[in-house]
């Protein structure tokens, strides 16, 4: 097992950083801690390194019992948001930290960092001070510092966080490459669920100190554990049980729900024929690979539509134009008594 | 050059002028008028015993109070960094003291603890050491007036080090010590040395604490700068200004050797 983690909790203060939470992570996966900021997703990746200590709860890494080992001998290796690279050393001084700590031989160094620099695409760069890089080339190093040790665990805190749009984009698909090739068990955490699902295998997804769920990907985005996972993860639509679109749901009738509807899921006609909720459109706006509809419902509620370009040019629309809308998919949560903790049903609409 | 002059805008006007008036006059005067006395007469005075010794315990003692402050200050200021305890506020108003307090009544203080019946001197005096009247209370004196002078400067430095450089450390199996010689004093230096530099200016000039706690006697505890009033007193400006002079030399020689050490120290800043 590369992580385990058994009835972890932190507090800080009067804050429930984390509540009890279990969670086991396989050897060489790579995992994504996924959620707002005070959801614990921070406090949980530096839990597992040593960086906190827990107030209830065990660690485990690779078998073995962590939880009251120092972070110097958890062998993990940590990249911090704004690089914390060593200002005074240069490229190859940074990687070589580690290894110096460890009492490796000079040419083993020497040998190990230019491995490091080739792997991290910096092989020019090794006499440079971190002032004369540009960030992505800052993280990289970081990066080569921590895999320089070979760690058992590889942990990253908001990893892209401090860099712009294009190069995190960027370094994004260099950290799936590279775990491809290094097979470290890596963890990180980040705020961005495109990110998440752009570069992990496992998705943990983390709200007030709880994990909500666990999952790829896929299982994430299709099969929403709890209404918070199904509007974080992706734009929704939350519909009141009383709009005139929901209230013919059979779950509507059994019991109180949360009902969410993804903007793509909105079918929308112009036919007057047809036999939709009426609507009217208030707002276009093209997100560049979709077109977004803000539409006012007969009854006073307001909907977010997404359409394919495709769809959009086979039938334009206008605003103020009258429309009739019909959900495809509605998600509905039962919502319980004296608990929060929903479980889901899927509901397939007028099919 | 006139005409130069009066294309400059009024900051600088006013800038240059007030430099020449405060800084460039008074310094031309001392040498001029430490001239006067011919360059045979000039090394006789600059070279006498008397003098020589003056030198060596102003400038050696000094130089370790300035040293002692650089560890203690460096502590001092990591502590009131690193830690929240009760009276930190108090603490850190305590720090200037030496900065506000006239010279004499901190010489004052000083020989009140230090004599050989006062709180701390009674306790070392079983065991021979004497602090007042010693080049001991010359130093202690030095310590005294440039302590904040290092606390100060390495405080902020400390404040905006980041504390995930040390956990990086820390993660790459540094203990804490090794994170510290390695990691955080490299990045602390600079300003260490800047603190020490100003504290040992300070020290170097200090003349109202010492004048009280030390007994002023050639080749024991006496200080250039008493010797300087010692010359005055008897009439002797030429031999004043000589050793006015040697010491504004070695004072100027030591900051540049200290800005030198600085440069190095933040060789790695672009």
């Amino acid at each position: 097992m590369g992580i385990t983690i058994e009835g972890v909790s932190k507090r800080f203060g009067e804050f429930q950083a984390l509540h009890p939470t279990d969670l086991t992570i396989p050897t060489g996966s790579l995992v994504a801690l996924l959620g707002p900021s005070g959801s614990g997703k921070s406090t949980l990746l530096r839990l597992i390194a040593g960086l906190e200590k827990p107030d209830t709860g065990r660690i485990f890494l690779t078998g073995r019992d962590a939880t009251h080992a120092s972070v110097q001998e958890r062998n993990i290796g940590f990249v911090f948001q704004h690089y914390a690279l060593f200002k005074h050393m240069t490229v190859r001084q940074n990687i070589a930290f580690g290894l110096e700590i460890r009492k490796a031989s000079r040419a083993e160094i020497q040998a190990r960092v230019d491995e490091l620099l080739e792997l991290v695409q910096l092989s020019g760069f090794g006499d440079r001070y971190p002032s004369q890089l540009s960030g992505g080339q800052r993280q990289r190093v970081a990066l080569a510092r921590a895999l320089a040790v070979e760690p058992q665990v590889l942990l990253l805190d908001e990893p892209f966080g401090a860099l712009d749009a294009k190069v995190r984009k960027e370094l994004r698909k260099w950290l799936r490459r590279l775990h491809d090739e290094v097979h470290v068990t890596t963890v990180f955490v980040t705020h961005d669920q495109e990110e998440a699902m752009e570069v992990a295998d496992q998705i943990v997804v983390m709200n007030q100190g709880r994990i909500e769920q666990v999952g790829s990907p896929a299982e994430i985005y299709d099969h929403p554990a709890t209404p918070f996972v199904m509007s974080f993860i992706g734009p929704v639509n939350e519909l009141s049980p009383r709009s005139q679109l929901s209230c013919q749901l059979p779950e509507v009738q059994t019991g109180p729900h949360q009902l969410f509807l993804r903007p793509h899921d909105v079918q929308i006609e112009v036919n007057p024929g047809s036999s939709g909720v009426s609507a009217r459109v208030k707002e276009i706006i093209h997100l560049g690979r979709e077109i977004q509809a803000e539409l006012v419902l007969s009854d006073g509620g307001s909907l977010w539509a997404h359409l394919s370009r495709e769809q959009y040019a086979n039938q334009p629309l206008q605003v103020g134009q009258q429309v009739y809308v019909r959900p495809k998919v509605v998600k509905a949560f039962p919502v319980k008594k004296n608990d929060k903790k929903t479980e889901m049903t899927r509901v397939p609409v007028g099919a | 050059m006139l005409q130069a002059l009066s294309q400059l805008s009024w900051p600088w006007r006013l800038t240059l002028g007030y430099l020449l008036l405060m800084l460039v006059l008074p310094l031309a005067a001392l040498i001029a008028k430490s001239s006067t006395v011919g360059w045979a007469e000039f090394w006789r005075i600059a070279t006498d015993p008397v003098a020589l010794s003056a030198y060596e315990v102003t400038f050696v003692t000094a130089l370790l109070a300035a040293l002692v402050n650089g560890v203690m200050g460096t502590l001092t200021a990591w502590v009131l960094v690193r830690y929240a305890f009760p009276g930190k506020k108090l603490l850190e108003g305590l720090i200037d003291l030496p900065f506000a307090l006239p010279t004499a009544v901190a010489g004052l203080t000083l020989a009140t603890v230090y004599s050989s019946n006062g709180w701390v001197g009674s306790l070392l005096a079983p065991f021979g050491i004497r602090i007042s009247f010693t080049r001991l209370g010359v130093g202690v004196a030095m310590l005294f007036i440039s302590f904040p002078f290092v606390v100060r400067t390495v405080q902020p430095v400390l404040q905006e080090l980041e504390k995930d450089v040390e956990e990086a450390a820390w993660s790459l199996g540094a203990s804490r010590f090794q994170t510290f010689r390695r990691v955080v004093l490299p990045q602390i230096l600079p300003a260490v040395l800047t603190g020490v530099a100003l504290g040992f200016s300070r020290a170097v000039g200090e003349y109202g604490s010492v004048v009280i706690i030390a007994s002023s006697i050639p080749f024991r505890d006496l200080i250039a700068a008493v010797l300087v009033i010692q010359r005055l007193e008897q009439h002797d400006y030429a031999g004043a200004t000589v050793i006015g002079t040697v010491m504004l030399g070695i004072s100027f020689l030591s900051l540049v050797v200290i800005n030198l050490l600085q440069a190095w120290g933040s060789r790695h800043e672009t």
